[in-house]
């Protein structure tokens, strides 16, 4: 008879070799700088355009978002509906996304047809026409959306959050409302298309099954336009954080649940706590098993889920703990993750959490390598973070090193009360 | 081509083994034949809750995810309608940790209080989260009880009311488990960097002497022919008018399906689909619309849905989604959109199979509908769909007689 009351032996997830296949490089023409990971079981590949278009770079509010938006929305030779049709027709996605420093155009398809979609996305970036009427189309369903998201506690928590800690006026902290989407005109599009697309600086990532003669293919569509190499400085923006730390709101009077925010700044990837505060942020919020989920959801029920996590910043950026809470119970929740700091502050972890942590985290890179699309998804971060290439494995040599002491020194340096803003939206 | 072997242990258990040698990785996937549709209406929401207990510690193991994640391995379950899955990833060198795992949980559960106290709380806030503080949270909760009068897909997979879950007690608990997760009951799908011989040997050694319990047999009230429209209008405290419509629809192994699920796709699949087009961007008259279908086991809904432009007559809307429905009983489609919605179909199965997890949860879900294999055949059966059958199964489906509409207003 089998004892099942004995673990069966297993091998310490820290003691696993991981590796992070190296991507190829080359450049287009015109100087684009161009990563590739070619690997994977399934005939399929995902190309990332990452163009410095994010609303860092606007004079408006909504100008960098709707101008990546409209790219597919019609150019002088295509309709919105025919370019649609163009990736549909052959079972690809064309997804846009704005961010802070970065727009992106991202197109995954079936490897066999990727000849047939560059061309799409090279008129795209080359001639939008933004019609008055596709944007007339898109204030209106944007201002319906956003009121309906605006009834929504965590939706208005988490704008508000990013406000307080960033300052409302600084890109990572700025947020819209509906008249803002009035003020937009297809001239400031324009305009910005030309300056930060036509113009403007670009790199590409492509990963799966790639073709043999995916550098002539790329080159043919992409190597003679007017693009440039992607840029060595970030434009700056300074912080202007709210001097108030504890907000109350009530955002809708019959709300059942309090949707908590607590955030506090954080330096980004190049300073040399980070790696350390990972590992921190881990095991205090950062996984199911975690000291927050232990107390607040599988002790005391007080929540689904709680989490905590450092925002994915190129510049500064904040740690942030998220949850939605009982009504009744928002604000021992606030307490309990208080008391979960001081826990960290005062006391060690003890070595078996430690180890469970550390296997935890190496184990959950070791899957995440699974496919081209995860890999390739480590370097565009490393990249576009400008981190040494080293960086993967140096993160793995901390997590694997870390001591309880070092934990302890974080949490006593970052996880004080004080430093953090905290806000219930009901 | 997914490749994949199977065995039958002595207590009913089914194992199915994909190898995959590309990771480093493992997936034990454990799919119970159970879900919300096999619970008691006065119980309802009553299979969610269990898949957190199960989450509660098991006979001779006091917690589960702890020695999983010393394993260097994640885990999570889902429940719906049909079934509950519970999967774990780990690296492939620590899987028999799974198998120590998620057998003694087969085995027998701790029952413990203090999880079920806890659970029902964490459920609760669950319920509030996803479907009553949130706008239009309610809808399916409505849709679904207006759709189906006698079949118990006429509630939600949380449940139809907090109260169910407050007030279940650790006898319903127990009585669920000896019920539900039986070794006969169960499909155990195991991927990655493994070897059939190996998880052959333990799964023998795991699973093998779980007793095999009693099997339980499905006898679920069957849903009468809907014989006339069904409607019902709702005023809420939402910021626009919405409107959604389904109609039944054929059972997951029913040979129509395909049919059906392309159906939707020509209607409401993405932004080249026939309503975007139509109603969002030539008449304006939604802000979006969606076409979609409850891919439930049972014979489910294909559900057309919309939030109104404000200032549009909801009987306008309405007007318009009729309209784009005859045309396509009357005028039919062409050979380019059929072609399309096919390829569709070919990159989302291409790229839905590009992770060991989604693979492993694949196979288990084919097993239990009754053949692991067509993960590989169903590719086929789509290409097989013809523009005639989707114009005499559209007139048959959007049958008037057949239709559940919920107007949604705001107040």
């Amino acid at each position: 008879m089998v004892n099942r009351t004995i673990a069966p032996p297993i091998k310490d997830a820290i003691e696993f070799d991981l590796q992070l296949k190296p991507y190829i490089f080359f450049e287009l023409d015109n100087g684009v700088p161009v990563y590739t990971i070619d690997a994977g079981t399934q005939e399929v590949f995902q190309m990332e355009m990452v163009f410095y278009a994010g609303n860092s770079y606007e004079q408006q509010k909504l100008v960098a978002a709707t101008t990546n938006f409209l790219l597919k929305n019609g150019t002088s030779t295509r309709t919105a509906f025919e370019i649609n049709e163009a990736f549909e027709y052959y079972g690809a996605h064309c997804a846009r996304a704005c961010y802070n420093e970065t727009a992106v155009i991202n197109l995954s398809s079936l490897s066999k047809h990727l000849d047939k979609l560059l061309p799409v996305i090279k008129d795209m970036i080359t001639d939008p026409v933004f019609s008055e009427e596709e944007l007339a189309t898109y204030k209106q369903n944007s201002k319906q959306r956003l009121s309906v998201s605006l009834k929504k506690s965590e939706f208005v928590a988490a704008r508000l959050i990013d406000a307080y800690v960033y300052g409302d006026k600084h890109p990572y902290g700025v947020y819209s409302n509906p008249e803002d989407f009035d003020a937009i005109n297809s001239t400031q599009l324009k305009e910005f298309f030309k300056a930060y697309y036509l113009n403007g600086r670009c790199v590409i990532f492509i990963s799966g099954k790639l073709p043999a003669d995916l550098k002539e293919q790329l080159n043919k569509n992409f190597g003679s336009l007017t693009l440039k190499a992607n840029i060595e400085q970030l434009p700056t923006n300074n912080i202007q954080p709210a001097a108030e730390k504890k907000y109350r709101i009530q955002n809708d009077a019959e709300g059942l649940q309090g949707a908590i925010r607590i955030a506090r700044d954080f330096p980004n990837r190049h300073h040399p706590d980070f790696m350390k505060v990972m590992v921190l942020n881990t095991l205090f919020g950062g996984y199911f098993g975690s000291r927050l989920m232990g107390n607040i959801r599988e002790d005391k029920g007080y929540t689904y889920g709680i989490h905590s996590y450092v925002q994915n910043h190129l510049q500064q950026t904040a740690w942030m703990i998220s949850t939605e809470a009982g009504k009744d119970v928002s604000e021992a929740t606030v307490e309990e993750v208080y008391r979960e700091m001081k826990l960290l502050r005062e006391e060690l972890v003890d070595e078996e959490e430690l180890l469970l942590v550390k296997n935890y985290l190496v184990g959950t890179i070791l899957g995440d390598l699974d496919g081209p699309f995860h890999i390739m998804g480590r370097w565009k971060n490393i990249i576009l973070n400008k981190l040494d290439e080293n960086y993967f494995y140096d993160t793995i040599k901390i997590i694997k090193t870390i001591t309880a002491e070092e934990l302890r020194t974080m949490a006593k340096k970052y996880l004080n009360p004080e430093d953090f803003y905290e806000l219930i939206v009901i | 081509m997914i490749k994949f072997e199977k065995f039958v242990l002595p207590n009913g258990l089914k194992v199915l083994v994909h190898e995959d040698k590309s990771t480093p990785m493992a997936v034990v996937n454990v799919l119970y034949d159970v879900g919300a549709r096999d619970e008691d209406p006065q119980k309802t929401g009553f299979a969610h809750l269990f898949e957190h207990l199960m989450f509660g510690g098991s006979v001779n193991i006091p917690v589960y995810d702890e020695p999983l994640q010393v394993a260097g391995g994640e885990n999570n379950a889902y429940t719906t309608n049909d079934i509950t899955n519970y999967y774990c990833q780990l690296p492939a060198e620590n899987i028999e940790t799974a198998f120590w795992l998620e057998s003694d949980r087969m085995l027998s559960l701790a029952f413990g209080k203090k999880s079920l106290d806890t659970q029902r709380k964490v459920v609760c806030e669950e319920f509030k989260e996803h479907y009553i503080n949130k706008p239009y949270g309610d809808v399916w909760h409505k849709m679904l009880d207006l759709a189906y009068t006698t079949h118990p897909y006429r509630w939600m997979t949380i449940g139809k009311e907090l109260s169910h879950i407050e007030n279940a007690t650790l006898d319903d608990v127990k009585a669920f488990f000896h019920k539900h997760y039986t070794p006969s009951n169960a499909i155990l799908v195991v991927a990655g960097n493994v070897s059939a011989g190996e998880i052959k040997t333990l799964a023998e050694k795991w699973f093998g002497p779980i007793p095999a319990g009693e099997k339980y047999t499905r006898q679920l009230p069957q849903e009468p022919t809907q014989t006339a429209p069904r409607t019902l209008e709702v005023k809420a405290k939402v910021p626009l008018d919405a409107l959604y419509k389904c109609w039944h629809i054929y059972s997951r192994t029913d040979s129509r399906y395909y049919t059906t699920d392309l159906i939707g796709e020509i209607l409401g699949g993405g932004a080249s689909s026939r309503l975007f087009q139509s109603l969002v961007k030539e008449k304006k008259l939604f802000s979006n619309i969606d076409c979609s279908h409850t891919q439930s086991t049972d014979a489910g809904l294909l559900i057309i849905e919309g939030k109104l432009v404000k200032g549009v007559n909801m009987k306008d809307a309405e007007a318009a989604i009729d309209e784009e429905i005859k045309k396509l009983q009357t005028a039919g489609i062409t050979d380019k959109e059929l072609e399309k919605v096919k390829n569709k179909t070919e990159s989302m199965m291409a790229f839905e199979d590009m992770s060991i997890s989604n693979r492993a949860s694949s196979i288990a879900m084919y097993e239990v509908l009754g053949d692991a294999d067509l993960i590989n055949k169903e590719l086929d059966l789509y290409k097989a769909v013809t523009a005639e059958e989707i114009v005499n199964e559209s007139k048959l489906i959007f049958d008037s007689n057949n239709s559940n509409t919920l107007y949604y207003y705001a107040n």
